[in-house]
C-alpha cells in the first residue's frame, strides 16, 4: 500500500512539475513575442494584414451563421420568458444585452479558438516538423519577430472585430424571429434596446473581454504549436491540447472578468 | 591553406547522454569535407553546432575567426547571413513558390529593388536547372527538385560556408548525380568552403576533398576519399564496403538463439 502509495505521489509530483515548466515557458514564450513586435508593425501591411485575413475573414463564415442561429434562438427563448411577464417588447434588450456582454465575445472566441486557433497550431507544429523554423534561424531570420509575432497581432486584432461581428448579426437574428415572424412590436424591439445598452458599460466591457480572449487564445496557439514535438502525434495532441486548453482559459477569463466589470449592478 | 572552420575539444551532451566526445576538425577554405557515420553518431548535431544552433559544453567551435558558441544574437545572426544549409528534405516554406523561398533571404537582409532582387533569384535557380519551375509551389516539386530549389535558396546571399545535411537521402540515381556535381561546381564557382554531413558513401567519395568518419561521437577516421577508400581500419572498411557483418554487428545484442529457441532445454 505504501508502495502504491508514493508512486502516485511522484506521477502527481512529475505533472504538477512538467505543468509549472510548461507555465514558466509559455509565459517566457509570451513576453518574448511582445518583445519582438516591432516588426509585425513595421511591416504590418505584408505580415500582419496576411494573418488577419487568415485569421479574422476566413472565420467569417463560422461566426456569422453561429450569431444568427444564436441570435435567433435568444430571440425565440426570450419572447418565451418574458410574455409570461407581459413584457415580450424587452426581448430585444435580452437579446442586446446576452450578446454585447457574454455570448458575443464568449461564443466568438470559442469558435475563434476552434477554427482559426487550431489551425495556427498544427501550421506552426507542421512548420516545426518539417524544420521550416529551423532553416529561418539559419537564414538569420528571427522566427518569432517573422512568424509567431504577426500570426499573434493578427488573432489579437481579428478577435474583436470577429465578436462585434458575432453580435451584431446575433441581434439581426433576433429581430427576425422576434418582430419578423412573431410579431413583435418593431419600434419598441429597437427602442427598447437603445435605451438600454450602454456603450461604455455594455459595448465597450465586451470588446474588452473579446480583446482579452483573442490573447489568450492566440498566444495558446501559438506556443502549443512552437512547443510540439516535431511528429504526427505531436502535432495532434498540441491541436488537440490548444482547443482544450483555450476553452477552458476562455470560460475562465470569463467569469474573472465578469466579477470585475459587473460585480456593481 | 587556411582554416574557414576549426573544431577545438568539443564535448557534447544531450541532458546525461554524451554526444560529441573531444572531436577536434578543420576545414580549409574553398574545400568541400564529407563528415560521415552511422545514424545518431553525432555529425547533425556537429552541423548545427558549426550553424550556432547548438553550444559545445565544454571546447570551441571557430569560424572565420569568430568563436561561434561565445557570439551573442546580433552577432551570430550576422554569421549565419554568411552561411547557407540545406537541409535533409529541404525545408522549403511550404506557403511560398520556388521563386519566393530563393528569394526570401534577399528580401528579408538586403533593400534591393524588386528587379534586382528578380535577376538575383533568376540567376540562382538557373544554377540549379530549375528557372523554367520558379513559379511552382514545394507540393508540386518532385523531392530532387525541392532539394535543388533549396540549395538555391542556400546559396542566395553568396555565402563562405554551406553546410549540407544528407543532401542524397531518398534521391533517385539521377537526382542524386546531379545534386553531388552541383555541390561540387556551386563550392567551386562561388569559392565557398562546404562540409556535406552524409552516410551516403560512394555519391560522397566522387565529390568531395576530405572526409571524418565518426562513430559514437568520436572520430574514428579521416583522410581523403582515395585514403578512405583503402583504409583498413575495420569500421571504415564495414562502412565504405557496406559488409554486412564487422565492428557493426548484423545481430543485436541478445540472448543465445539456442537459449530463445529453448532448444536443449528439457522438458521443451
Amino acid at each position: 500500500m505504501p508502495e502504491h502509495f508514493a508512486r502516485g505521489l511522484r506521477i502527481v509530483g512529475h505533472r504538477v512539475s512538467n505543468g509549472i515548466w510548461r507555465l514558466g515557458f509559455a509565459t517566457r514564450f509570451f513576453v518574448t513575442i511582445l518583445a519582438r513586435s516591432a516588426l509585425s508593425f513595421r511591416r504590418f501591411r505584408g505580415l500582419t494584414f496576411r494573418e488577419i485575413y487568415f485569421a479574422g475573414v476566413l472565420s467569417l463564415i463560422i461566426i456569422i451563421v453561429s450569431g444568427l442561429f444564436v441570435g435567433m434562438v435568444l430571440g425565440l427563448q426570450g419572447y418565451e420568458t418574458l410574455q409570461k411577464f407581459g413584457s415580450s417588447e424587452a426581448v430585444g434588450t435580452l437579446v442586446a444585452l446576452s450578446l454585447t456582454r457574454e455570448l458575443g465575445p464568449v461564443v466568438s472566441a470559442l469558435l475563434f479558438a476552434s477554427r482559426a486557433g487550431s489551425a495556427m497550431t498544427a501550421e506552426i507544429g507542421l512548420m516545426k516538423a518539417t524544420e521550416q523554423i529551423s532553416a529561418m534561424e539559419m537564414m538569420a531570420v528571427d522566427p518569432i519577430a517573422r512568424v509567431i509575432g504577426p500570426r499573434f497581432w493578427g488573432g489579437v486584432l481579428s478577435m474583436p472585430l470577429l465578436a462585434a461581428m458575432f453580435s451584431a448579426v446575433g441581434v439581426f437574428g433576433g429581430y427576425l424571429i422576434a418582430v419578423v415572424v412573431i410579431g413583435v412590436d418593431e419600434g419598441a424591439f429597437w427602442s427598447q434596446m437603445q435605451n438600454s445598452v450602454d456603450f461604455r458599460q455594455d459595448i465597450v466591457n465586451g470588446v474588452i473581454k473579446s480583446v482579452v480572449f483573442g490573447v489568450a487564445v492566440t498566444a495558446i496557439a501559438l506556443f502549443e504549436g512552437y512547443d510540439a514535438p516535431p511528429t504526427a502525434e505531436g502535432v495532434s495532441g498540441a491541436t488537440t491540447r490548444t482547443v482544450v486548453t483555450s476553452s477552458l482559459a476562455i470560460l475562465g477569463l470569463d467569469f474573472v472578468l465578469t466579477a470585475f466589470m459587473f460585480k456593481g449592478i | 591553406m587556411e582554416n574557414l572552420v576549426e573544431i577545438k575539444d568539443v564535448n557534447f551532451a544531450y541532458d546525461v547522454r554524451p554526444v560529441l566526445k573531444g572531436i577536434n576538425m578543420s576545414m580549409a577554405r574553398g574545400r568541400i569535407v564529407a563528415i560521415m557515420g552511422l545514424s545518431g553518431c553525432g555529425k547533425t548535431t556537429l552541423l548545427r553546432m558549426i550553424g550556432g544552433a547548438l553550444r559545445p559544453v565544454t571546447g570551441t567551435v571557430t569560424v572565420a575567426g569568430h568563436v561561434m558558441n561565445e557570439l551573442g544574437q546580433d552577432a551570430l545572426y550576422g554569421m549565419r547571413r554568411k552561411m547557407g544549409m540545406l537541409y535533409q528534405f529541404g525545408a522549403l516554406f511550404t506557403d511560398l513558390s520556388a521563386f519566393e523561398n530563393v528569394a526570401f533571404q534577399i528580401r528579408e537582409h538586403t533593400e534591393l529593388p524588386e528587379a534586382m532582387i528578380q535577376d538575383l533569384v533568376l540567376m540562382k535557380l538557373n544554377a540549379v536547372g530549375l528557372r523554367g519551375a520558379q513559379h511552382m509551389m514545394p507540393a508540386e516539386l518532385s523531392g530532387g527538385m525541392a532539394r535543388r530549389v533549396a540549395l538555391a535558396r542556400a546559396i542566395a546571399l553568396d555565402p563562405m560556408l554551406i553546410m549540407y545535411d544528407e543532401p542524397f537521402t531518398g534521391l533517385d540515381p539521377i537526382s542524386m548525380g546531379v545534386i553531388s556535381n552541383l555541390v561540387r561546381r556551386l563550392n567551386d564557382a562561388l569559392g565557398a568552403t562546404s562540409i556535406v554531413v552524409t552516410h551516403d558513401v560512394q555519391e560522397s567519395l566522387k565529390i568531395v576533398d576530405y572526409v571524418y568518419f565518426m562513430a559514437d561521437g568520436v572520430v574514428v577516421a579521416q583522410g581523403t576519399p582515395e585514403e578512405i577508400r583503402n583504409s583498413r581500419a575495420p569500421f571504415v572498411h564495414q562502412f565504405v564496403w557496406g559488409e554486412m557483418d564487422g565492428p557493426m554487428p548484423f545481430h543485436y545484442p541478445g540472448a543465445p538463439y539456442r537459449a530463445d529457441l529453448e532448444l536443449g532445454v528439457a522438458g521443451a
